[in-house]
């Protein structure tokens, strides 16, 4: 694990943890200030409401650090058992990752290439789509800072920062002042495009509220007119739910923006049409460079999800629902992802990463999870740990532990730990499992 | 009497808290069982805020209690819940080769409960196939 | 003494041109990774003695030039699904990871086909500041090679900001700082000045050396200049790799001219040059001709100056660059899937499938180009081979290369293949110089090590890194070359005829110059101005290297 030094200077029962980073959103906040006392944190300076319910509420407890089949066990037999049951499967599928640090990612991996199992993560439930859409059109992107820096219109489609990623506003998109936009938020116009008026709509000069499920038509509509072709009123009304004079107005601003920004959300994904509806926002990206500079980002959700996408994809050459059944890895979204896997009755056996499929799965899905031998790992007791033949009760990256988390923008972050956990972290329970499994097969890499 | 609605499962602030609270506090299980509708359709369907409703899908069904959406956040014909075990239970398991089921903008329809019958019951049915 | 472990190949027909060394049988005897002289007590014998009687020996191979780790390499790896299904794959062994190949393979199966080529040491060419962190995370996935990369400097904005306030040493201190900051080994310029008129503007670029960078007031030749020049006072062991302005457009020969002028007699290293050697006009494609005579003249008349090729070869690729602007231009001209990223006030980036056809006469002459260049630069050691992996084509065409350059009736065969203007448009039909197997050892290993400024790499004395390619000889130069009979990693046998053995993870390699500290403050009030980040989290800290090495700047 890459553990910085924790900068921190000491007060009588009082440490302070500067520069922390904040793992609870894909924002990946680095400037939080933490103050620990008696393996507490007591202030979480800087956090959004979000991040302080994250620091504030991870606290040492004295649950059993493993249970197997609901019964406390120690760590070691807890490994074994899990070796066990992922070395008997026949379609052993490993799931979740986007709340551990790259390190564990990468020993996730790693079991499942030795075990010839499936790797797959809570992308695939979140913007898989998105990352399906890159595959057919590409992406024109930025870091956030280049936002912070130069974006004057930004546009929010799908996506409601507000209460997803509550200091999207004032870090990066909308408030700070930058180096071509000086005077922060005055320099720039921001559009919400919602099915509903979220609470982020209120932060919004526009807010264009489009009928539900017709996002494709409505980003359809404007790659038109970005061509300039002409469009029957009648019907964009009927499609959108929105006036053609409306996405007019909202097309010459764009084309009159300097650098323009479309932060998206899973009110495309999860929507009908899904990766169509993102493939169409990024299309428009595209289309949008030939008048002026324009950028696309998706807001991506838990603190590391991005950073399992580049893990998975650097080690397989794929972003998520791998399957290395044959030895090899191969890809197929809607094949080899894990809900799918687990509606219809394919895999014989997981394990949970730091994800709760018992919760946010489909019913078939999660009757067929409660039906096959899982592990899990988590930092809290959920569903999906109450249901596992092996639970582990993990120590909290960012807090207790250490190593790199990649925020929404692909920037890679490294975590200074607040203070000790008795449980191991994902990192440890999983080197561990690797371990044996590794024994078990025969591996000697 | 029953209704059609599209339904709009999302993050709220509370509802993430609620993840790092822990998923069986209080906080975190009325969140994802507080159904948001417009003031328009509250009164439209007669119904106040804290009536038990049960939301069908073609998938499966749920019973929440409802709240009214904050002023002029959610059009008429559109219900608005916090994503999680509830919601969930009324998403296919078919993600027409996308690998993601269709969470958001659910067809459903509503029928309004007898005053209270379900309440604490069903909470408790909400969370017992989780065991 | 006696228990001290020696292996020893033996009989070996050698190939050293580092230490004069050019085809001569002799043993070779290792010790704890490092080559070392015989013992001196004749009964000392190896616990392992490896027999290479008829096989040759080379130093392990060095590619100073290709895109193998970090943020735009990844992305290239999940953006083609489709042509990743088509490849070749790797299955999961006993002692391997699986992976998939394509034009832009996974970490593991780069690491394990560099290995199974002989080469043991490769860079990548072009990572951001601030992924530096994701480009280490990789090489500890990338096994069998030790590894570094060049870290993007040509359109940063303390950069460019320095050289606008003519303050030439807070340039110089944050060259330094960066470079430790990153754990990165030289600094890159890629289209100086050009992505940063990319970010700021639609289409945006600049067109030539003297045009002004919006915003910053400088020119892409100030900031060739002066990187230059600092970079050579740090003493860095590879002073600056420059991509220069204008690559792939006609008439860009001129741009390139000046860029080597540019240096003002300073070491700098020209990348893969075949791109920017052309003739022609006005972006009219039919004009354009090869000017490699008039560039290769100068090299041949200038010692700073030393160049990889950036060869060409005939398929698909992913052509991945950090010249954001480039990545617009090819897109427009191939209309497939497009990939851009902007770094905050660093760098940008660009990432389109492409491909290069034999009949095209575009493609044909850029092929041409390159061997053209193998074979009017009269020093070996001043020209190195690469394919720029993946954009001209991948790492493992290097035996096809070799081949190339070593039997001259194979390379006009394949030359009558190709668009009939090529002949005409360059001068590829008249050359008729051959490689020899020292010459490849050059321009293979003993050269890049040298330009690279690695004491212990691209040869065999005492003292180097025990990196050896073992070939079996073969009449076909490609098939000699494209599958060693044994490959030895830091005294470990890695590969044997294909197989991988012994795969160790290798190490990283990366500068720690001295530089003058007084600049950090500066740089941090710049820092927390603009940056989304913290400046305590930018530095990548020592646990990210695993195993490494600082190489020393120069005496």
């Amino acid at each position: 694990m890459s553990a910085p030094a924790v900068q921190s200077e000491v007060i009588p029962e009082l440490k302070i943890v500067q520069d922390a980073t904040c793992t609870f959103c894909g924002c990946v906040c680095d400037d939080i200030d933490l103050s620990v006392k008696d393996n507490h944190i007591v202030e979480a300076k800087r956090a959004c409401v979000l991040g302080k319910a994250w620091f504030l509420n991870h606290t040492l407890d004295d649950r059993p650090s493993c249970l197997i089949d609901g019964r406390p066990a120690s760590l070691e037999e807890g490994y074994d058992r899990a070796a066990r049951i992922l070395t008997n499967g026949k379609y052993p599928v490993i799931y979740g990752l986007s709340d551990s640090p790259c390190e564990a990612q990468r020993v996730a991996v790693s079991i499942a290439d030795w075990i010839g199992g499936i790797i797959d993560t809570t992308t695939s439930v979140c913007h898989g789509p998105s990352g399906m859409a890159f595959q057919g059109v590409g992406e024109v992107t930025c870091s956030l800072g280049e936002v912070a820096n130069r974006g004057d219109l930004i546009i929010f489609w799908g996506s409601n920062p507000a209460e997803s990623h509550p200091r999207h506003f004032t870090r990066y998109s909308l408030m700070p002042k930058g180096m071509f936009v000086p005077n922060g938020r005055k320099d720039r116009t921001c559009v919400i495009i919602d099915v509903r008026k979220t609470k982020s709509a209120k932060a919004a000069d526009i807010f264009i509220p489009i009928k539900p499920r017709a996002d494709f038509e409505a980003l359809w509509t404007l790659r038109a007119l970005a061509r300039g072709i002409e469009l029957d009123a009648q019907q964009v009304l009927s499609d959108t739910g929105v006036e053609l004079s409306v996405w007019q107005d909202l097309m010459a601003r764009m084309k009159a923006a300097k650098f323009g920004v479309f932060f998206f959300g899973m009110g495309l994904t999860m929507t009908r049409g899904k990766h169509a509806n993102t493939e169409a926002l990024l299309a428009l990206t595209r289309d949008m460079n030939a008048h002026t500079r324009f950028v696309s980002k998706p807001n991506r959700g838990h603190g590391n999800v991005t950073g399992a996408d580049n893990v998975v994809s650097w080690r397989t050459g794929y972003p998520f629902g791998v399957n290395h059944a044959r030895g090899y890895p191969r890809f197929n979204p809607g094949e080899y992802t894990t809900t799918d896997t687990l509606a219809r009755r394919e895999a014989d056996c997981a394990m949970m990463i730091a994800c709760d499929p018992m919760a946010n799965f489909s019913q078939s899905a999660r009757e067929h999870l409660a039906s096959i031998p899982y592990i899990a790992l988590d930092t809290k007791d959920t569903p999906t740990t109450r249901a596992a033949a092996v639970a582990f009760n993990v120590a909290t990256y960012g807090i207790n532990t250490g190593g790199t988390v990649y925020r929404m923008d692909d920037v890679p972050i490294p975590l200074r730990p607040a203070f000790d956990s008795p449980h191991p972290g994902d990192f440890e329970v999983l080197t561990a499992i690797e371990d044996r499994v590794k024994k078990i097969l025969g591996i000697n890499a | 009497m029953s209704q059609t609605f599209i339904l709009i499962p999302g993050r709220t602030s509370d509802q993430g808290c609620g993840i790092s609270e822990g998923k069986f506090q209080p906080k975190y299980q009325k969140q994802i069982q507080s159904l948001q509708m417009s003031p328009g359709d509250m009164q439209r369907l007669a119904v106040k805020e804290g009536d038990w409703v049960r939301l069908t899908s073609e998938t499966g069904s749920v019973e929440v209690q409802l709240v009214s959406a904050p002023k002029d956040e959610l059009p008429d014909g559109l219900l608005f819940i916090a994503y999680g075990d509830i919601s969930c239970r009324l998403m296919s398991g078919d993600t027409h080769g996308s690998g993601m089921p269709t969470s958001k903008g659910i067809d459903v329809t509503l029928e309004v409960l007898a005053s209270a019958i379900a309440n604490t019951s069903a909470i408790a049915n909400s969370t017992a196939k989780a065991d | 003494m006696t228990t001290r472990e020696y292996t020893r190949i033996s009989q070996g027909t050698v190939y050293d041109p580092a230490n004069g060394i050019d085809g001569e049988v002799r043993d070779l005897w290792i010790l704890d990774g490092r080559i070392v002289e015989a013992p001196a007590d004749p009964s000392i014998r190896p616990v392992r003695d490896i027999d290479a009687a008829g096989l040759v020996v080379m130093p392990g191979g060095v590619d100073m030039h290709c895109h193998i780790a970090g943020p735009k390499v990844n992305v290239a790896r999940k953006m083609r699904p489709e042509d990743k299904r088509r490849s070749e794959v790797l299955h999961r062994t006993s002692n391997t990871h699986s992976g998939t190949m394509g034009a832009v393979p996974s970490t593991f199966a780069t690491g394990y086909k560099y290995a199974g080529l002989g080469y043991t040491t490769a860079f990548d060419a072009a990572v951001p500041p601030l992924g530096a962190r994701h480009a280490h995370e990789e090489f500890e996935d990338t096994p069998c090679i030790d590894k570094g990369f060049y870290v993007l400097m040509g359109n940063n904005h303390f950069v460019m900001q320095s050289i606008q306030n003519n303050e030439y040493e807070k340039l110089k201190g944050f060259m330094g700082w960066l470079l430790a900051a990153t754990k990165a080994y030289a600094p890159k310029l890629v289209n100086p000045g050009g992505v940063e008129v990319w970010k700021s503007r639609q289409g945006g670029n600049v067109s030539g050396l003297d045009e002004l960078v919006e915003h910053f007031n400088v020119t892409p030749r100030q900031i060739i200049s002066n990187v230059t020049k600092a970079a050579n006072e740090l003493r860095l062991p590879h002073p600056v790799h420059i991509h220069c302005n204008n690559l792939g457009m006609p008439g860009n020969w001129e741009t390139t001219m000046q860029t080597m002028q540019a240096l003002e007699g300073h070491r700098g290293h020209i990348t893969h040059i075949q791109f920017h050697s052309y003739g022609g006009g006005d972006a009219d494609e039919t004009t354009f001709n090869s000017k490699t005579v008039q560039l290769a003249d100068y090299v041949n008349s200038h010692p700073n100056v030393t160049v990889d090729v950036g060869q060409v070869l005939f398929g698909e690729t992913t052509s991945m660059t950090g010249d954001g602007p480039l990545g617009y231009f090819l897109s427009n001209v191939y209309g497939g899937k497009w990939f851009s990223s902007d770094t905050e006030m660093e760098s940008g980036c660009g990432i389109t499938p492409i491909k290069y056809k034999n009949k095209s006469l575009v493609h044909a002459l850029q092929w041409a180009i390159g061997l053209e260049w193998y074979l009017l630069v009269n020093d070996p050691w001043r020209v190195v081979m690469s394919t720029d992996h993946p954009n001209g084509g991948s790492f493992l065409a290097y035996p096809q290369i070799i081949r190339l350059l070593m039997d001259r009736t194979w390379r006009q065969d394949v030359l009558n293949t190709c668009h009939p203007l090529v002949r005409e448009r360059g001068v590829l039909k008249d050359l008729d110089r051959q490689y020899t197997l020292n010459d490849i050892a050059i321009i293979t290993r003993a050269g890049p090590a040298r330009i690279l400024g690695l004491p212990n790499k691209g040869h065999l004395g005492p003292g180097a890194d025990a990196d050896i390619t073992i070939y079996t000889p073969n009449e076909n130069y490609e098939t000699m070359f494209e599958l060693p009979r044994m490959v030895i990693k830091s005294g470990r046998i890695i590969v044997e005829q294909g197989e991988i053995r012994d795969p160790l993870i290798g190490k990283t390699l990366n500068v720690q110059p001295d530089y003058d500290r007084e600049v950090e403050p500066h740089i941090q009030e710049w820092f927390e101005k603009y940056y989304s980040i913290r400046w305590r989290n930018y530095p990548v800290d020592e646990s990210y290297l695993h195993e490494s090495e600082v190489v020393p700047t120069k005496e």
